[in-house]
């Protein structure tokens, strides 16, 4: 064992102390300090801690940290080594089950703890699945296949192509649902990209994760796994969705149109929300309620399109008053071929913006333009503001949330640089990225406090 | 086994409990007085039935950290309760349901818990650690409580000998339960998250009366720091007992230090009647490896029942099964506790883990009562294949509740053979316990990884030491010594007035009985008008002290001025009126002199003693009794 594995997270004094006592880490010992005596396991320390303190976990289970200076002694009386194992049971196969895919990405969805960074760290297989979430088996038979191991912040071109692959490869196989495991931070992210890269799927496709790792017991994991594995097994919604809970409660989940999705709280379990639009369906361990009819429904054939095109130099500018026009100069400098602004109101910035706008498009920069309100449309016409931007080449987007726009630009200008192809790539709706109409009850945003919505909330759990 | 029966609760005496070998620890549960709750900025302390919103939530078990699944864990997810939280948006908000994670530490707390770890002589940590410590009950939404050791060791005296402490650690308060009715529990959230502190002693009071007093002690040194809470749950103890061959018992949620003494003498008991109650088992040839059982359905037997819950049960559509403990004849009927027999230990299973909430919930062929009938009960012994020497324990339930309750039977029937399972138990008002659930294990601890590790650094170890009350039994002794009023030592050792009390007394020259009673009694009378004491502070006795000493205040005035205080909210020195000169007091009588000639009295020896009072009440506050009475007495026939 190396040094490192065997006095793990350690440095400073308290590596010091350790090696001087040769006391490795998982040793059961007696400490002892000029004043008390601790019995115990040392334990690994965590990275990100500082080098002074010796961690042990004491006969009752809580875990202290003595100052490595303190320490008079160390006797060391034997060895304890956690196995760390989620109990593995092989998933039952049922031949008039849908075989459903769960592919894995990183996230939280199935995990377990990092002694040295405090970190939680995916694991997962069939058979652990079923080891921790056995009614997985009610619904179909269940294969995985472990695509990437990174967080969600970390997905980028490379993993988005090869998951949008994967799951082309999965549809050739005749799978009948997919299941993507996914950190939830840039969730909407992926499931914007993944409804451009692959279209016409005759199966749902269906991105999860959790929002309180499942390494705790109330942990929204389990719930949100049965459900996604209900909805990609059972539902006739063949799109790429986002299934997380609906409300706080262990109720229901709700299926978001991967374009219309967005995480709105940054801890919440119900912080998936549907913007401009409502959900396609709720999904409950019993049953399925679509809340909508004009999702595209499940087929038998295979020709699904997966086209993975990426371009990597867009960005998203989201403006703020007195923005200087040289943000926009730098990306220009950069060698940027598309810009996405999320403007203010109806889809604005300030004047000094405009000779560094006019020089992007002259550059052949494609600039579109979103709403920082995320609900509703870019109106470009009621102000001269808006018109005068038009004229400098910026392209009005609808009602596509910022980041989706981000992401059609990079799949639009991986495609063609044209500014006439690239527009109507852009403006031609592929999955409900764009709506012709936003129903009355798009935009939803109940104001606590006011009277009919505490009469609301005390009626539905939260 | 030693021959010994258990006697009557006040015949038992300290050698019979060493006969059986009772030993017993606490863990002494208190709530620390801030303004905020531990980890966010709720406030700390507002209770309230009132509820805005309710949140559903389910408890998992997760694997603990040394890689297994903990035993409580699987117990509770075995009962598959829904478990209600009524949040009330004043004093909870979206961490306390897990929808955000924790703040940091709320240093106020710690500081109390550091305090009362320094009172115990304890050694306060060098780097303390937040741990997840796993609760599936519910109790608490993220399904653990945050709970770090603040101080290891440390120890109390007690009579001749002193009680050692294991640890003490600070940690967040769970829920409220309201109900828990079949497959559905109710918690109000309203205490969820407020500090507190957990003190573990080491398991060394060896009878029930001991128990209660070094429960009292602890309590005690809590409340001499004055920074805890009081009244009713601020407080609470979970009890552990054992006999010799018995297991470690946790009666949880102890609320009154005196009902201590019964129920850990019932639980001593209880282990010592399974324990024979094994060695019966053992006589009839029954061991864990011998054990029989086997379970049937029965419902076609009882459908036509005279027997009332069974009748509905089925008129519900539920069904009945058997279960046949084979050579168990007379043993569900084993005394465990006072007036408790074994049958109620496996009716408690049956309610606690198939969520079979409603009493009665079994019925036994050991028992007299009328149930099923004579010819229902016969055609079931026949159709399960029992004879005369096994008991028939019934079970009725949803297919589901019925199986986990029938199996649940075979369970703990099977463990009387191996001795007393490791249970939490719940004390029961009648002084007996219940079974709660499963004992966890240290497996159930995990690392907060939402948390760093948090130092406790040398300056604010030197702050608190510098700022320690004296130890409460050293301010007795003194007070002993000073003469100081026995009904107020008590109160005076752990009162927040104990350090000007000492300027009064050492410093300013004050008499400790007046002193004591200025400080302890009176705040109680004023209590008792209903005023609100709270604002008295030790300025404000400092200045009622020194005006005394200085003439500016009379003995008889201080409780005047203490209402006029209180009932304005703020100490004024123009509160304090001239003291009265021998010429004030000369006026005065005259005056009254003046009133009662004209009068006549009943009994005119009653008119030295209207008259003391009717003086008094004019000058109060500004002359002592004593010298109106005397000066009256001397000056008037
Ligand atoms: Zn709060």
């Amino acid at each position: 064992m190396s040094t490192n594995e065997s006095y793990k997270g350690y440095k400073g004094a308290a590596l010091d102390t350790l090696k001087q006592f040769e006391a490795l880490v998982w040793s059961d010992v007696v400490i002892s300090t000029e004043k008390a005596e601790f019995t115990g396991i040392i334990l690994p320390r965590s990275e990100a801690a500082d080098p002074n303190h010796v961690v042990i976990k004491l006969r009752t289970g809580y875990n202290i940290g003595i100052e490595a200076s303190k320490i008079s002694n160390i006797n060391i009386e034997g060895r304890k080594e956690a196995h760390y194992k989620i109990p593995e049971k092989a998933f039952p196969v049922d031949p008039k089950k849908p075989r459903v895919k769960l592919f894995g990405t990183g996230g939280t969805i199935a995990s377990r703890l990092d002694y040295r960074t405090g970190a939680v760290i995916p694991a997962f297989s069939p058979g652990e699945l079923y080891g921790s979430v056995p009614e997985l088996a009610d619904f179909c038979n269940l294969e995985t296949e472990k695509l990437y191991g990174v967080f969600s912040e970390n997905m980028g071109t490379e993993q988005w192509a090869g998951t949008a692959n994967a799951i082309g490869a999965e549809i050739e196989r005749g799978v009948k649902g997919i299941v993507i495991g996914h950190g939830t931070d840039t969730m909407h992210h992926t499931a914007a990209i993944l409804s451009f890269m692959v279209q016409n799927s005759p199966v749902p496709i269906v991105m999860v994760g959790s929002q309180r790792s499942s390494d705790r017991p109330s942990s929204d994991a389990a719930l949100n796994l049965m459900h996604s594995v209900k909805a990609a097994a059972e539902s006739d919604i063949a799109e790429v969705t986002v299934c997380m809970f609906g409300p706080t409660s262990d109720s229901y989940g709700l299926l978001h149109q991967g374009t219309r999705v967005r995480k709105m709280h940054s801890s919440y379990r119900s912080t998936f929300r549907t913007i401009g639009d409502f959900p396609i369906a709720m999904v409950d361990r019993t049953k399925i309620t679509p809340l909508r009819d004009d999702y595209r429904k499940r087929r038998t054939d295979k020709n699904v399109i997966i086209n993975t095109a990426f371009e990597e130099k867009v960005a998203i500018v989201y403006y703020y008053p007195n923005m200087q026009p040289d943000i926009i100069d730098s990306l220009i400098d950069n060698g940027y071929k598309g810009i996405v602004i999320a403007g203010t109101g109806l889809g604005h910035v300030n004047k000094p913006l405009y000779p560094a706008l006019k020089r992007a498009h002259e550059k052949g920069i494609h600039v579109y333009m979103t709403v920082q309100t995320l609900w509703g449309y870019v109106q470009m016409y009621v102000y001269d503001t808006g018109r005068d931007m038009m004229e400098l080449g910026v392209i009005p987007s609808a009602n596509m949330l910022p980041e989706v726009a981000y992401m059609k630009l990079c799949w639009a200008l991986g495609q063609s640089n044209d500014p006439e192809i690239v527009r109507n790539i852009m403006l031609t709706p592929i999955a409900n990225e764009t709506t012709e109409r936003e129903p009355s009850n798009g935009y939803l945003i109940l104001q606590g406090g006011i009277p009919e919505v505490e009469e609301f909330i005390s009626k539905y759990r939260k | 086994m030693k021959d010994f029966e258990f006697k009557p609760f006040e015949e038992m005496t300290p050698e019979d409990y060493a006969t059986v070998g009772f030993k017993s620890g606490l863990e002494v549960h208190q709530q620390l007085l801030t303004e905020k709750k531990l980890f966010c900025h709720c406030p700390a302390g507002q209770y309230s039935d009132v509820y805005h919103a309710e949140i559903l939530r389910h408890m998992r078990p997760t694997l603990s950290e040394l890689g297994e699944y903990d035993g409580t864990a699987l117990m509770e997810f075995k009962t598959k309760k829904d478990i209600i939280y009524r949040i009330n948006r004043k004093n909870v908000c979206t961490y306390e349901m897990d929808d955000t994670p924790p703040f940091l530490i709320n240093e106020q707390a710690l500081d109390i818990a550091i305090e009362i770890g320094m009172m115990m002589d304890a050694n306060i940590v060098d780097e303390m650690h937040i741990a997840r410590k796993q609760y599936l009950d519910g109790s608490i939404p993220t399904g653990f409580q945050r709970t770090a050791i603040v101080s290891v060791g440390g120890s109390l005296p007690y009579k001749d000998r002193t009680i050692n402490l294991i640890q003490m650690s600070i940690e967040e308060d769970s829920c409220r339960e309201v109900s828990d009715i079949g497959h559905r529990r109710v918690y109000l959230a309203d205490r969820l998250g407020m500090p507190l502190v957990e003190t573990v002693t080491a398991p060394e009071m060896k009878t029930p009366v001991e128990v209660a007093e070094v429960c009292e002690i602890v309590r005690r040194v809590c409340r001499s720091t004055s920074h805890v809470r009081t009244g009713m749950g601020a407080g609470r103890e979970d009890v552990n007992v054992s006999v010799d061959g018995g297991t470690r018992i946790e009666i949880k949620g102890v609320p009154k230090i005196k009902s201590i003494p019964l129920l850990t003498y019932n639980e001593a008991m209880r282990q010592w009647n399974l324990l024979k109650l094994r060695e019966e088992l053992k006589n009839r040839g029954i061991t864990p490896e011998t054990f029989e059982a086997k379970i049937d359905d029965v419902t076609r037997f009882v459908n036509k029942t005279h027997y009332k819950p069974v009748f509905d049960a089925i008129a519900e559509g539920k069904v009945v099964k058997c279960v046949t403990l084979k050579g168990f004849k007379d043993l569900l009927k084993w005394q465990t506790q006072t007036d408790t027999y074994f049958s109620r230990e496996i009716s408690d299973r049956v309610r606690v883990i198939a969520c079979l909430t409603t009493q009665p919930n079994i019925i036994h062929s050991d028992s007299h009562e009328v149930t099923l009938s004579t010819s229902e009960g016969q055609k079931i012994r026949k159709f399960v294949g029992a004879n005369t020497e096994d008991t028939l324990v019934i079970v009725w339930g949803s297919e589901m509740d019925a199986t986990t309750a029938a199996n649940e039977i075979v369970i703990r029937a099977k463990e009387a053979t191996v001795g007393i399972p490791s249970e939490t138990r719940q004390a029961l008002w009648d002084g007996t316990n219940g079974f709660e659930r499963i004992l966890p294990g240290a497996n159930r601890m995990y690392p907060d990884t939402d948390l760093p590790p948090k130092k406790i650094t040398e300056e604010r170890l030197a702050r608190l030491t510098a700022a320690l009350p004296e130890k409460y039994w050293i301010r007795e002794n003194w007070y002993k010594e000073l003469n100081v009023p026995v009904d107020l030592i008590k109160d005076l050792s752990t009162s927040i007035f104990g350090n000007i009390f000492k300027i009064a007394v050492s410093e300013m020259g004050i008499s400790p009985k007046l002193a004591s009673t200025v400080l302890i009694q009176f705040p109680k009378r004023l209590k008792k008008m209903r005023l609100n004491v709270d604002i008295l502070t030790e300025d404000i006795f400092h200045n009622i002290f020194s005006a005394y000493k200085n003439n500016k205040l009379s003995k008889d005035g201080i409780l005047y001025l203490l209402v006029r205080i209180c009932k304005s909210g703020e100490y004024k020195e123009d509160y304090l009126s001239p003291l009265a000169t021998e010429q004030d007091l000369k006026n005065k009588v005259k005056e009254k002199i003046f009133r009662f000639e004209n009068k006549k009295l009943y009994n005119d020896d009653n008119k030295k003693v209207l008259m003391i009072g009717m003086v008094m009440r004019d000058l109060r506050g500004r002359i002592n009794g004593k010298q109106v009475a005397e000066y009256i007495n001397n000056n008037i026939n």
